[in-house]
């Protein structure tokens, strides 16, 4: 069965965070001349707008900053089976913030500040996508 | 800073029926609304020579408007890409285009088969690309997905509750049935917005702004020129754009925005009052982007109706109805009176500003606050009479 969720259209500066979920391992830039940590990627840093940087790995760890849970399948035909599943927003400890899914856990019992870790969900032989559950 | 307090006018408005299914296209749509304002105006076609639109890829450019009503020559012609944070932006334009003698008197306009055609807020596409690749592969994909997430950070953060996102729901509902305009005039209590249908929490059906077929123009020049116009002119005393840092890829991500609770409206805030010279104690009524019922609570805390936080509060209680001491979104607003991405809410400004907003006048009135936009970004104007 094709996969008929959103896949991420891969380019030439996210391909070090996918490659890395296929290999179980988050990562997140840091800028080579300033040493700021940034999510999502960019090829300038912000703070001086070098664009050396390196990939580091996050400790996978991290809080909930805000969530929701969807109950309305938007499309349906592509969510019917999923409602209710809770998206979350996530401040790694490395203090950046990273959206995704929240699961083994019910909806209702997600609350705020709650820690969560991640765990890796492959979805197609090329993507891996990065979930987080409580830790 | 905008430096062109009341010296360019708001001279004419123009609107189209607003459905659900027009049965028309986009331009025409355009050009009736644009007709309508130029009439309005007292003016003719051949008045006109600037116009300034926004878009989402989902209206026609100014030149198609300019081409189908018959406009002789148009000077300037811009159409922004961009949501509803433009709705204000693009009346500030029209008065800057107009001070740098680039045109004289331009229509500002927003068309739209907002539920028959391409649905803003339903589908996006689904191929994840650029920043969405960070965001859509979670199921994370709609703007009332979206803005429910920053409404949820405002009740960790405050407590902010559904009963006071509720009156805001209530209170617009009952402002639409005196509105011939508006889409939806049936009245509801809390206990309806309570039991509408949870669609993405902490967001009920009722908590999210209508999908509309229509479109608005709303027609600027010189006050000078204005006052000899038909109708007494509305003044553009002050307005801003903008939103500080971390405005985001696109008008979805907020990935790096820092605090969800407080919204574009904290940004502009000194800029919006220095221009216009006034404050929050000087605005007697005020037409604020309601995509979403909690868009509200963060503009009115943001521009410094009341402190942060305090803005659940506030909304409760009457202040923000007919009588109370700042009563808002008076024809209905985005949730009742449909949705022309935020311009139907500088329409509903002038008609209260001359006074003819029959049945649902608000009396003696001098000043309108209106704004646009309810994320990272967006627009406001301080209107006076
Ligand atoms: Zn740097």
């Amino acid at each position: 069965m094709t996969y008929a969720k959103p896949l991420p259209v891969v380019d030439v500066e996210t391909r070090p965070f996918w490659d890395a979920c296929r290999e179980g391992k988050l990562k997140i830039q840091r800028c080579a001349n300033c040493g700021h940590k940034r999510f999502p990627p960019t090829f300038y840093c912000p703070k001086c707008n070098s664009p050396e940087h390196e990939w580091i790995e996050s400790s996978g760890h991290g809080r909930v900053f805000s969530w929701i849970v969807v109950r309305h399948p938007v499309p349906r035909e592509v969510y019917a089976a999923d409602v209710p599943y809770v998206v979350a927003l996530i401040e790694l400890d490395e203090g950046v913030r990273i959206a995704s899914n929240i699961v083994g856990i019910e909806p209702e019992k997600v609350t705020a500040n709650m820690p969560v870790r991640v765990i890796f969900k492959p979805v197609t032989p090329e993507i891996t996508l990065p979930i987080f559950e409580p830790a | 800073m905008y430096a062109l307090r009341n010296k360019y006018a708001i001279a004419g408005i123009g609107w189209t029926d607003f459905s659900k299914k027009s049965g028309r296209t986009v331009r025409s749509l355009a050009s009736q609304a644009c007709i309508n304002a130029i009439a309005d105006a007292g003016l003719k076609v051949s008045d006109i020579d600037g116009f300034v639109s926004f878009n989402f890829n989902d209206s026609v450019p100014a030149i198609s408007v300019a081409t189908e009503i018959g406009v002789p020559a148009a000077r300037y012609a811009n159409d922004f890409l961009s949501g509803g944070n433009a709705a204000n932006m693009i009346v500030l334009t029209a008065a800057a285009v107009i001070e740098a003698g680039l045109a004289e008197t331009v229509l500002c306009y927003r068309a739209m088969n907002g539920r028959s055609g391409f649905r803003l807020g339903g589908g996006r596409d689904l191929s994840a690309y650029n920043i969405t690749q960070f965001t859509a592969p979670f199921g994370w994909i709609t703007y009332p997905q979206a803005m429910a997430m920053w409404c949820r950070r405002h009740m960790i953060e405050y407590g902010t509750n559904a009963e006071q996102l509720g009156e805001i729901a209530v209170t617009f509902r009952k402002n639409a049935e005196k509105n011939e305009r508006a889409m939806q005039r049936d009245p509801i209590s809390m206990a309806d917005y309570m039991n509408s249908r949870m669609i993405v929490e902490p967001f009920r059906m009722l908590d999210i702004c209508l999908e509309t077929d229509g479109a608005c123009a709303v027609l600027v020049t010189s006050a000078e020129r204005a006052r000899d116009m038909k109708r007494k002119p509305v003044y553009i005393s002050g307005g801003a754009y903008g939103g500080g840092p971390d405005q985001g890829e696109d008008l979805f991500d907020a990935l790096r925005w820092p605090d969800h609770s407080h919204n574009y409206a904290k940004y502009i805030a000194d800029d919006l009052w220095r221009s216009a010279g006034m404050g929050p104690k000087d605005i007697d009524i005020a037409q604020i982007y309601d995509c979403f019922t909690y868009s509200i609570i963060m503009q009115l805390e943001g521009l410094g109706f009341c402190k942060e936080g305090e803005g659940g509060p506030f909304v409760q209680g009457g202040r923000i109805a007919p009588g109370g001491e700042l009563p808002l979104n008076t024809a209905g607003g985005l949730l009742s009176e449909g949705y022309i991405h935020g311009l139907n809410h500088v329409i509903e400004a002038v008609q209260q500003l001359r006074g003819e907003a029959g049945v649902r006048q608000v009396p003696d009135i001098e000043t309108c606050l209106t704004t646009a936009g309810a994320m990272t970004c967006g627009s406001a104007m301080v209107l006076r009479n």
